[in-house]
């Protein structure tokens, strides 16, 4: 049976798309069947990320209202044949998903898949709501400023209300990503702690990514950071992420772009 | 809040007892369409705040005519509020259509939704008492309800009310959380938020913490932000109280 993970965060432009991305293709990339479904109606963004844009036919509306059957709107990734993308529509708004709809189309995704990662659009209202209904576990996208991290928390009140675990009165497992994370700027105190974060949401840490041009540049690229810089640092913090989320027990690290003297003397590290 | 009285009759062949009853008195004020912005805020905040409590509508000071109230009535019903009866009106500007015409209700300062003592004595104030005495406050007699404990962090956008007792909160209270009691508030965690203890008007009320970095503190509707707290003591383990009409914060140790 299917674990189906949100990733959400209340505020936008945290990174929700780009995790949920590296993520799906991490846990994929150890041979596990992942799904990966964009919330985001109106606002897409996962296929670009994916880098399966030119591929969509069949969208996460057409299935919820009967249109188009799974298996049409589903995309199979070109890199690795495990990570399948259920697209959003761009052209409709999120009243055209129905709860019966939704409720319908996750219970099939759990028959077909180990993982199904929902990637939420930003905001509290019913589009992220419909995003977490389902769900068994939330990686809570958190970036280090006071605003994400007030977000991520009335966030972490609603996973708690309105998910259908929590309506049948169990918790479901609640996990905290730290993103564009800046070691020298947070000891400077220009960003919160990891500490600090850690304290106000009192959940427990997925991981830590640092900022980087990576992920920038992987975003353009329509590749996930994982694929397409393995060795980078977010590309490893994302990896660790992933086996946390499978249940390992990792220490928690910041990676860090380990350059020689020799590139900080004489330019930038050809990219 | 008033008492709402039947007169007692002497007996005849029908008998009749007089019984008091607490009641919500809702004394709307213009424009009207803001003061019903503001009930809705209320009930947004707090769902159920009305639900299952009768309610009686203050018109003192207000000229509405009959169709007027009648409407107003009806908008409340929509939210859910029913009116029992009218207030600081004249009986006999209003018709049969619109509920009865209360008078002498007392103002008490605690809510209380139980009703009182079937046998309670009638009250004797006669009808035309003056609003000085109607206004005379009761001693707040609101039976605790136990206080209630919440032992998970209280999240933005959460509202914990709790109105006749202490709310004990071990975890913490975030940023844009609301916490109301109707006696003291203890948190054994930071408390970010705000906090409104004595929401009832028990000035007696405290809020305790463990590490004040809130919002808003309010005690039986006095209140302060932590914008003019001492610089010293933030961060720390705090008490607040009343001291007549101001509130007092100092450290816990």
């Amino acid at each position: 049976m299917a674990n189906v993970v949100v990733v959400t965060s209340g505020k936008g432009g945290v990174g929700k798309t780009t995790t949920t991305a590296a993520l799906g293709t991490a846990l994929a990339q150890s041979g596990q069947t992942v799904a990966v479904v964009d919330f985001d109606v109106g606002l897409r963004n996962l296929d670009l990320v994916m880098g399966a844009e030119r591929r969509v036919v069949f969208d996460l509306i057409n299935v919820v209202q009967g249109a188009a059957k799974l298996q049409q709107a589903l995309i199979r990734d070109k890199r690795i044949e495990t990570l399948w993308l259920l697209p959003a529509s761009q052209t409709r708004d999120k009243e055209a998903l129905t709860d019966e709809g939704v409720a319908r189309v996750i219970d099939e995704l759990r028959q077909r898949f180990d993982w199904v990662l929902c990637d939420s659009p930003a905001g509290i209202e019913r589009g992220a709501q419909l995003a977490m209904r389902h769900a068994d576990a939330a990686v809570i996208v958190t970036n280090p400023e006071v605003s994400s991290v007030r977000d991520s928390d009335r966030i972490i009140g609603l996973l708690d209300a309105r998910t259908e675990r929590a309506e049948r009165g169990e918790r479901i497992a609640k996990h905290i990503l730290v993103t564009r994370f800046d070691p020298s700027r947070a000891a400077k105190g220009e960003m919160l702690g990891i500490a600090d974060i850690v304290e106000i949401l009192s959940l427990p840490l997925l991981g830590i990514i640092p900022e980087s041009q990576e992920v920038l540049r992987a975003s353009n690229l329509g590749t996930p950071v994982v694929l397409s810089n393995p060795t980078s640092a977010p590309a490893r913090a994302y990896m660790e992420a992933a086996r946390r989320l499978e249940g390992e027990d990792l220490d928690i690290t910041v990676p860090t772009d380990k350059r020689s003297l020799f590139t900080k003397l004489f330019g930038r590290r050809a990219a | 809040m008033r008492t709402a009285v039947q007169s007692r009759l002497r007996p005849r062949p029908v008998r009749f007892r007089g019984r008091s009853y607490m009641a919500f008195a809702l004394a709307p004020e213009l424009p009207v369409s803001d003061w019903l912005a503001d009930i809705d805020g209320t009930i947004g905040r707090s769902a159920g705040f009305f639900a299952g409590r009768p309610a009686v509508l203050d018109l003192a000071g207000l000229t509405l005519a009959p169709a007027e109230v009648a409407a107003l009535i009806r908008e409340l019903e929509g939210r859910g509020i029913r009116i029992m009866g009218l207030e600081g009106a004249e009986a006999a500007a209003y018709g049969p259509d619109l509920p009865p015409v209360l008078t002498s209700g007392r103002v008490l300062t605690a809510v209380d939704t139980a009703p009182e003592p079937a046998n309670a004595p009638p009250d004797a104030t006669p009808p035309s008492a003056t609003p000085a005495a109607r206004a005379a406050p009761q001693p707040a007699a609101a039976p605790s309800a136990g206080s209630l404990m919440i032992d998970t962090p209280v999240r933005s956008g959460q509202t914990v009310y709790h109105p006749h007792g202490d709310i004990i909160v071990l975890g913490a209270v975030s940023s844009g959380a609301e916490v109301v009691a109707g006696g003291s508030i203890h948190v054994y965690g930071a408390l970010r938020g705000r906090a409104l203890a004595g929401a009832g008007g028990d000035r007696r009320a405290r809020i305790f913490c463990r590490r004040i970095e809130a919002e808003l503190l309010a005690i039986s509707g006095y209140y302060r932000t932590v914008d003019d707290l001492d610089v010293a003591l933030r961060h720390r383990p705090i008490q607040a109280w009343l001291d007549g009409d101001t509130m007092l914060i100092a450290a816990l140790d």
